[in-house]
């Protein structure tokens, strides 16, 4: 019985059931299952599942980004539970990502956020137009071990240099791994300004979000 | 009979353009810029200044669309017209702002110094089925800020052809327009006969930001015509169906035809666009994609619609390099665009997802559009009878390559490529080294630009333009710009 939830559970993500993930949760919690279990033996197989689909090719993006959805609803329900026990999920990491400040192109952080995400990583996604303090204030208050960066204008790149910049006044550097993306930002660059690495697309950041914190 | 390509019967044209006003309306339209809210508010539209969205009424777009120009020139630098926008007129310039180069030595992607630019513009001059020049690297050997502004400057010392370029701020517009009038002989001279055209690009969905409301309102105030660019990204900044993308790039762009003309009654406008598909595999924006192709030939459809002249971003490859995919590519979305009569198609020389220019791509580019533009020219009768006359004189005699009515027609009914198209036989072939397309393209690149000779400008005007490019470097911090390569 208690199996068969789980499985389900892990179904509704693989095929991006937000409804159903929440009712199967819900189910789960008043079965007495330990949100712990829930997430270890529900959630996160199907979030790997649908990470392998895409690797595959048999998964697009909007199957990612609709199963990532499904995940966080049913996480939403679990949080609290957790909090009450004073536990915390097992995490790859905690990350801080956002599109740099003069920036509004979103899709490619976003797709780096669910990527994480279903990789296991804690993401603070700020969004778009994010001002340097606001990823110094982030890190600072979430320990996060990984910041990525987006810029993708040519005149927005400099600011993820100065995001780094920022980061070391705060003596925040040394604990903390930076990574950059964005159509314009070439290895060199990310070279250049300091950041621990650079990748192309999603696919590519979380391998190297793995290597650098993993 | 000029051939034609429609992809929207009459009722999804009535639909499209139905959904696309009443968007205007609710939920209206989010800019970023006061004076843009402060013109509409004025015209009837409802304003929340908080959340800064316009809510359009169709009267007000309607009325905008009745002041907007049918049909407008662009002069050339002699002062000829060169570029007509309007009608079915099909005309080509190259790819904008590349921020890098296809090396033909590396075949690595590097980014653009003047000299390269230069080279670039020089090319555009010599290659005839090419109509206009663009704006089509940014120089990275000066500082960002100047960035528009600089491309501009060097295309002014080259160019003869008119220009399709754009601003990457609000402050930096102002430079360019003096450098404009500059050529053009004053103000008002540029305003009578313009000899470029700015893009101005709303941002997916429904969104106006500051700096690119700005161009096109200061566009419209000088009477310099601006170039519509709105690019729904579908699945992803759009809805996913090609016609619901065609929706948003119809709502955006009369958004833009209402802001630009409440600005200046009358001023020249053009129904552009720069859509995409959204790969949803690999998270990019193919250009190269047939259904991207659909999106902009259906816009252009409802630009014809509205009777407003009409641009697109087509003729373009994903590919890294000058191959296969890039020909293909390239060829598809220009044939078709020529089909559908769009005014200006630019992409000519681009790669990599309009990032990354390549003269020898150019050369190959501008074959395809000598093709293209040989289509639409149509199959004529050439004479009457067509052939009777000239066929009982033969009878059963294969003797045409010795006819008068030969030599006076193939040049009209063929189309004569340039060496890049290789149509030679294999041992003459082998016997030149086996030149593979890219290698015939980049010995084309080198003699024409051998043949290249700059246009007689004066002096004055020279270092007009340089003090005007200098001032705006050191505003932001650069001294000296870099020497222009050497060959003048």
């Amino acid at each position: 019985m208690t199996e068969d939830l789980l499985a389900r559970l892990t179904e509704s993500v693989v095929q991006a059931q937000q409804q159903e993930a929440l009712d199967l949760t819900r189910q789960a919690l008043a079965a007495g299952l330990e949100p712990l279990t829930i997430i270890d033996s529900g959630l996160t197989p199907g979030m790997r599942i649908v990470g392998d689909k895409f690797a595959c090719g048999d998964y697009f993006i909007p199957h990612l980004v609709l199963a990532g959805r499904a995940m966080k609803g049913a996480m939403g329900l679990l949080e609290p539970e957790l909090k009450r026990r004073r536990e915390t999920a097992r995490r790859a990491g905690t990350a801080v990502i956002g599109t740099v400040k003069g920036d509004i192109h979103e899709i490619g952080k976003s797709l780096v956020g669910i990527m994480l995400t279903a990789s296991g990583f804690e993401v603070h996604d700020l969004g778009v137009d994010v001002p340097v303090e606001s990823f110094v204030a982030k890190v600072k208050e979430t320990g996060a071990q990984l910041v990525g960066l987006s810029a993708l204008l040519t005149t927005t790149m400099v600011v993820q240099r100065r995001v780094i910049e920022a980061l070391d006044r705060e003596g925040l550097r040394p604990a903390v791994r930076v990574i950059v993306g964005g159509a314009p930002v070439k290895a060199a660059w990310a070279q250049e300004i300091g950041a621990d690495g650079y990748a192309e697309d999603a696919n590519g950041a979380v391998d190297l979000a793995r290597r650098l914190v993993g | 009979m000029r051939p034609e390509l429609h992809l929207l019967n009459d009722d999804l044209v009535r639909r499209i353009l139905d959904e696309g006003f009443q968007l205007l309306v609710d939920p209206g339209v989010r800019i970023h810029n006061a004076e843009a809210l402060d013109l509409l508010a004025a015209a009837g539209a409802t304003v929340d200044r908080t959340t800064q969205v316009a809510s359009i009424p169709e009267r007000v777009v309607r009325q905008a669309l009745g002041t907007a120009p049918h049909a407008f020139d662009l002069y050339d630098l002699d002062g000829r017209p060169a570029v007509h926008y309007g009608g079915d007129r099909v005309q080509f310039d190259p790819g904008s702002a590349a921020i890098s180069l296809l090396d033909p030595d590396t075949l690595m992607q590097r980014p653009p110094q003047t000299a390269d630019f230069v080279r670039f513009v020089q090319l555009v001059e010599q290659l005839p089925t090419i109509d206009a020049q663009s704006t089509a690297m940014v120089c990275a050997d000066v500082v960002e800020e100047i960035g528009d502004l600089y491309r501009l400057y060097l295309a002014l010392l080259y160019m003869r052809k008119p220009i399709v370029t754009g601003a990457f701020r609000k402050d930096t517009w102002w430079t360019m327009k003096d450098m404009l009038a500059a050529v053009a002989g004053g103000e008002q001279a540029l305003a009578q006969r313009p000899t470029a055209v700015f893009d101005v690009c709303p941002s997916p969905p429904l969104l106006w930001s500051d700096l690119t409301c700005q161009n096109l309102i200061d566009c419209a105030r000088a009477g310099i015509p601006a170039e519509l660019v709105s690019m729904p990204l579908a699945g992803a900044t759009a809805p996913v169906t090609l016609a619901g993308a065609v929706v948003q790039h119809t709502a955006e762009s009369l958004s833009g035809v209402t802001i630009g003309q409440l600005a200046a009654a009358g001023s020249p406008i053009v129904w552009g666009g720069s859509p995409a598909v959204f790969d949803m595999r690999h998270g990019t924006t193919p250009m190269g994609d047939v259904a991207t192709w659909m999106i902009d030939l259906a816009y252009v459809q409802i630009g014809k619609r509205l009777e407003l002249p009409t641009h697109a971003y087509l003729g373009m490859s994903d590919s890294k390099i000058v191959d296969a995919q890039a020909g293909l590519e390239s060829a598809g979305g220009t044939i078709l665009a020529a089909l559908a009569g769009v005014n200006m198609v630019s992409g000519a020389g681009m790669l990599d997802f309009e990032s990354c220019q390549s003269l020898e791509k150019l050369v190959v580019d501008a074959e395809i559009i000598g093709m293209a533009k040989r289509l639409i020219a149509g199959l004529e009768a050439r004479e009457d009878p067509i052939a009777l006359t000239l066929m009982r004189q033969l009878r059963h005699q294969a003797d045409y390559l010795g006819q008068e009515h030969t030599l006076r027609w193939f040049p009209k009914e063929f189309y004569l490529p340039s060496e890049v198209i290789d149509r030679g036989a294999f041992d003459a072939w082998q016997a030149r080294g086996a030149p593979s397309a890219f290698e015939r393209a980049h010995s084309r690149v080198e003699k024409l630009l051998a043949e290249y000779q700059p246009p007689a400008r004066a002096e004055e005007l020279k270092s007009e333009l340089r003090r005007l490019a200098s001032s705006a470097a050191k505003r932001f911090g650069m001294d000296k710009l870099p020497d222009l390569p050497k060959s003048e």
